[in-house]
């Protein structure tokens, strides 16, 4: 469980990234801060393995102070995926994802085994482990990204609008990939996004912010649009108009859900027994 | 062409002095660059101060700093270590602003990243920011090797000999095939040097080589890839 106690960021020019943050983060499941651009998130984000540290405020791991040890040590222990992947240009993609086990000083043979191992694992093919990133497509650089992440088996994974820059194809593939890898990993995953649809695609618990970090409402995606906490949230997830605003439609053939356009979206049958919320 | 042929073995006995006298100097530059290229980019503040200062050594006139540079050191005008050190300063001047600018092309999210994997200071300094600002670093060293060897020359004017030789003597005796010979002998240095560091950059790093292109052949069409191998 990762704890988020009163935390606030501001910067010598008189700027607030956070104000007065407080949060629990549950442990193996994903937890997605969403909100627009400047919000704070990720600095929120960055604050977990010490990338940037809070002026005020502490954050805890599983009960521990963050800002006790050594932030190098700290980040080795946590998984990091960034936008772009964030690949080392000069090292080969499994020199990449053997980055933090070699480290902490695993041997070469053993943290290449376990490199590729893990391509695998993310759905690469091991032919690919000498070709350098600039050599590899960008959704494959992302997966990369993620592997690396999972190399020292970190409890923890920080992704940083992981797949923010890559074509929506891709991005879809890489998004059910992680829920993937999530049902068999259970990972506590802190997720940040600006993009609502991947929020409540991927979070068990989404946390909607505004500026500078003020949480504007936190709950499981079927509570938010079930119940949005104000005009604001209705507006940003979009609850009145798209795929969000169904309304029911009587068809010769059954009954249909029709969106704010008019357009049939989907059927109505008896629901599964898989509700989360 | 036959003074040539006949005074080759002096003519090789000159080029091992000056290549010996030149990779000194070359050597020397590079590696005093690195700390001081490091400190300048690192510490804001010494910034234009250390590569201003290291600039400006430049346009001191050879001849004046071999002149100048025993009376600081107390070396002897005439001895070889005063003609390297001149020359490591020559070195400096064109190093340090290119280690400097080495390090300023390493992307700043590559550095973040490298951060954030948990690399510490002086390991990601090794690991992650030399190697990245190497090809500018040895595009810096290739012109500093070149002007080097060329420069090195001067040094018969003070009396520390080696292919400058070929020039003041063949002047003197009007022999003209000689200074030609001086000329091609230290062209042939420079460009062997030259080669050199090429090949020795494409073998510390290997990854500004690698073509990108292969990695799309192989996904968009992977049997014609193999068969191609």
């Amino acid at each position: 469980m990762i704890e988020f106690d009163a935390v606030s960021k501001s910067y010598p020019g008189g700027t607030t990234a956070v104000s007065d943050f407080s949060l629990e983060v549950p442990a193996h499941r994903t937890t997605v801060f969403v909100g627009s651009s400047g919000c704070g998130k990720t600095t929120l984000l960055r604050m977990v393995n010490r990338m940037v540290d809070p002026s005020a405020g502490s954050i805890r791991i599983d009960g521990r102070d963050i800002s006790a040890g050594s932030p190098v040590q700290l980040r080795r222990s946590i998984g990091y995926v960034m936008q772009n992947a964030g690949l080392l240009p000069h090292f080969t993609v499994a020199e990449n994802i053997a980055t933090v086990p070699r480290l902490k000083g695993t041997s070469r043979g053993k943290a290449r085994q376990r490199a590729v191992e893990l391509m695998t694992t993310v759905g690469l093919d091991s032919s690919l482990a000498d070709r350098y990133p600039h050599q590899l497509s960008g959704g494959q650089q992302q997966r990369v990204g993620v592997a690396r992440a999972l190399a020292p088996e970190p409890n923890i994974l920080l992704m940083d609008e992981p797949f923010g820059a890559v074509d929506p194809i891709v991005r879809t593939e890489l998004q059910q990939e992680l829920l993937r890898l999530q049902r068999e990993l259970g990972k506590t995953i802190i997720f940040v996004t600006h993009d609502i649809d991947e929020a409540f695609l991927l979070g068990d618990q989404v946390v909607i912010l505004s500026e500078q970090a003020q949480k504007l409402q936190v709950g499981t995606p079927s509570r938010i649009i079930e119940s949005p906490a104000n005009d604001f949230v209705s507006s940003f997830i979009g609850a009145d108009r798209g795929q969000r605003a169904l309304s029911i439609k009587q068809t010769p053939t059954g009954t249909v859900l029709v969106d704010s356009q008019g357009r049939t979206q989907g059927r109505l049958v008896d629901a599964p027994d898989l509700d989360r919320a | 062409m036959n003074w040539i042929l006949e005074n080759l073995d002096l003519i090789g006995t000159l080029a091992l002095e000056h290549l010996r006298q030149s990779l000194w100097a070359i050597a020397a530059g590079f590696l005093i660059s690195l700390p001081l290229g490091w400190a300048a980019w690192r510490y804001r503040s010494l910034r234009g101060l250390v590569v201003t200062g290291t600039g400006l050594l430049y346009t001191i006139p050879s001849l004046a700093l071999l002149m100048i540079l025993p009376v600081v050191t107390g070396m002897s005008a005439i001895s070889e270590a005063n003609l390297i050190v001149s020359l490591t300063v020559y070195a400096l001047a064109i190093m340090v602003r290119c280690v400097v600018d080495g390090l300023d092309s390493v992307d700043p999210q590559t550095r973040s990243a490298a951060t954030a994997m948990g690399y510490g200071p002086g390991r990601r300094f090794a690991a992650v920011e030399l190697p990245l600002a190497g090809p500018v670093i040895l595009a810096g060293l290739r012109v500093t090797a070149v002007s080097t060897i060329s420069l090195a020359t001067v040094g018969i004017l003070v009396g520390v000999t080696n292919l400058g030789y070929l020039f003041t003597n063949g002047l003197q005796r009007r022999i003209i095939p000689e200074v030609l010979a001086g000329v091609l002998a230290v062209a042939l240095i420079a460009l062997l040097i030259d080669l050199l560091l090429v090949l020795a950059g494409r073998w510390l790093m290997p990854w500004t080589t690698a073509r990108p292109q292969r990695a799309r052949r192989a996904r968009n069409s992977a049997p014609e890839a193999v068969g191609t191998r």
